[in-house]
């Protein structure tokens, strides 16, 4: 057994930016809780000293000119916004009210 | 159905060439097609307006004899995960739904400068988090083979419509096995090319370390004509490999006599045995094995001893890239956004996130979330990522004694839609056999084999080379093809059952 319990997914949740209802809460809990089980078998052969492979084909200084490339216009910036004025995105307050 | 439909591209492409065909002929046969069957099967999402338009464009240029691309004029579909400036992308999702680009993906562009004609955007589960299409936002694709069983996933749609004649070619893209398992279960052909091989500019990011675009078509050669098109250095994909590729067609031509099969070292894969699989996938794999081998080809046992941990890494990196990745739909810059009266950026935003976001996309950010947080991250990401190494020093060993690995490309036929759609971890098995190679960034082709004797759906096998080496993979596929072909009197798919009445 994991230690995924209902009050971690709602934290994570809160840090993932998604507002789960609780029945969304129970069911991902369980589900977390069997899949979790399934994939800590890693541990078993990450031994330490093998080492980490974050990208299959390795390059490095990968470098273009330090020239403008191909840019977008503030109207194509813009064009798939939610909301937009003054050639910005709108959001709504940033703060809460007992912030 | 039009015999324009049951043309290869590489055959259709010769008929425009020669003018037996016009574009604008071949177009419209396929965007029929699209309107007799695709209410059953469900492929597209979205069907190009203009597509007769941009048919008759590239007859005009052919008539006024300018030099055009191989696939001028051969009809493309594409797959929703890659953007389009004139066709919404979606990449299965509710959240950016009617989403329009403002710039087309890398291999659109590349597409679209060959003369390929694009007919519409493919269905498939959303961001590509599946292996059934049944987590797309707008239902499932139903397989062409028999509609009440899924067409693979996540690119069941460009898989279907290859399948059911709606287009000659399509493109996929695949993270652990999204091209080469839809083309196992609808009979058809899928690559995954060497990580790098094809930009990911344009492509909506699943798991950027993993995500590799690719073909999708109904015979070796027509991918290979593909591959060319899309592959090589992109500037704009700082992954993209700066290789000069050899022309995988003329390597698809070349396996296509047979000659490569003589003295050819292929390896099984010891650890993968009969037991994990579905017995008319064993026998199918089993049988292309043996004709291989009466061919001239050498079957040698490998090892493989870190490949039964490939899934569990998977489902480990696979979310927290994922995780990282769609962060960007935050109900600001794109995309849906929620109302939430008073509410604050963040509000709205989780709200957004919560309302837009289906239960498979929500499984995996909170599983990636989860991963990557403190305490955990050595534990869990870290270790996968040793994996990932032991698994590339598993592939290195085998490679060193043979030329080519084969595998069964999936452990089972189609299943049917709704089967596993409640049990995850059943769902994530399905690529048992494709993850290892997205894993270690190799190339991994899947053709047909055969059909299961006792469900009469097909079954593909799945070749996997050494990093760089494609074009091995496409006169590997292609000579394999060449001898079923023959010996089943002509294609797998001229056995699928009869769609849309008249054919």
């Amino acid at each position: 057994m994991s230690e995924i319990t209902p009050d971690l997914v709602r934290h994570l949740g809160v840090l993932a930016r998604i507002q789960l209802s609780d029945e969304e809460v129970e069911r991902l809990t369980g589900q977390l809780d069997a899949i979790v089980d399934n994939i800590a078998k890693v541990s078993e052969v990450a031994t330490p000293e093998v080492a980490a492979t974050s990208h299959p084909i390795p390059l490095s200084n990968v470098f273009r000119p330090d020239v403008p490339g191909d840019m977008l216009s503030l109207d194509e910036v813009l064009q798939n916004a939610p909301d937009a004025a003054d050639g910005r995105f709108r959001v709504t307050a940033i703060l809460g009210e007992e912030q | 159905m039009s015999d324009i439909l049951k043309l290869t591209a590489a055959d259709l492409s010769e008929k425009l060439r020669s003018g037996e065909l016009s574009s604008v002929e071949a177009t419209q046969a396929h965007l029929d097609r699209i309107a007799a069957v695709d209410g059953d099967v469900h492929a597209f999402l979205h069907v190009s307006d203009h597509a007769v338009e941009v048919a008759a464009d590239i007859d005009r240029r052919r008539a006024a004899g300018e030099e055009l691309g191989e696939l001028a004029g051969v009809p493309l579909a594409i797959k929703d995960v890659l953007v389009t400036t004139d066709m919404p992308s979606t990449s299965g999702s509710k959240i950016l739904e009617g989403y329009m680009s403002p710039y087309d993906a890398t291999v659109v562009a590349r597409s679209r400068a060959a003369g390929l004609v694009p007919l519409g955007k493919t269905n498939m589960d959303e961001f590509a988090m599946g292996s059934s299409t049944e987590h797309s936002a707008y239902g499932p694709t139903h397989n062409p083979w028999d509609l009440d069983r899924i067409p693979g996933g996540s690119g069941g749609g460009s898989a279907a419509a290859v399948a059911a004649f709606e287009a000659p070619l399509a493109l996929g893209s695949d993270t652990g096995g999204s091209i080469r398992q839809p083309a196992h279960v609808t009979g058809t052909v899928g690559m995954k090319p060497t990580y790098g091989g094809v930009s990911r500019y344009g492509a909506i990011a699943l798991a950027s370390s993993l995500d590799q675009v690719g073909p999708v078509s109904r015979t070796v050669l027509d991918s290979a004509l593909l591959h060319d098109v899309i592959g090589g250095h992109d500037p704009h994909d700082a992954t993209s490999l700066t290789d000069e590729w050899p022309s995988f067609a003329a390597a698809a031509r070349e396996g296509a006599t047979g000659d490569v099969l003589k003295g050819l070292k292929v390896g099984v894969i010891r650890e993968l045995d009969d037991s994990g699989f579905q017995a008319g996938v064993s026998e199918s794999f089993r049988a292309s094995l043996a004709a291989m081998e009466a061919a001239g080809a050498e079957i040698v046992e490998v090892s493989a001893p870190h490949f039964e941990y490939g899934v569990a890494a998977y489902y480990l990196i696979l979310p927290a890239e994922a995780s990282s990745n769609l962060a960007k739909f935050d109900s600001v810059r794109f995309g849906m956004r929620v109302n939430v009266p008073g509410g604050t950026v963040e509000d709205v935003m989780a709200a957004t996130r919560d309302a837009g976001f289906g239960d498979e996309v929500k499984r995996r950010v909170i599983l990636g979330t989860y991963a990557l947080s403190a305490g955990y991250y050595d534990a869990y990401y870290g270790s996968a990522q040793k994996v990932r190494t032991l698994i590339q020093r598993d592939f290195d060993e085998a490679f060193a004694q043979v030329d080519v690995i084969a595998t069964p490309s999936a452990p089972t036929t189609a299943f049917r839609l709704g089967e596993k759609l409640d049990d995850p971890i059943q769902m994530y098995l399905n690529d048992v056999t494709t993850i290892p190679v997205n894993l270690a960034g190799v190339p991994g082709i899947s053709i047909p084999s055969g059909l299961a004797a006792e469900d009469g759906l097909p079954v593909g096998i799945q070749f996997v080379a050494p990093a760089r080496e494609d074009a091995r993979l496409y006169r590997v596929g292609a000579a394999l093809e060449a001898l079923l072909v023959d010996s089943w009197g002509g294609p797998l798919l001229d056995r699928a059952p009869i769609l849309g009445g008249a054919r």
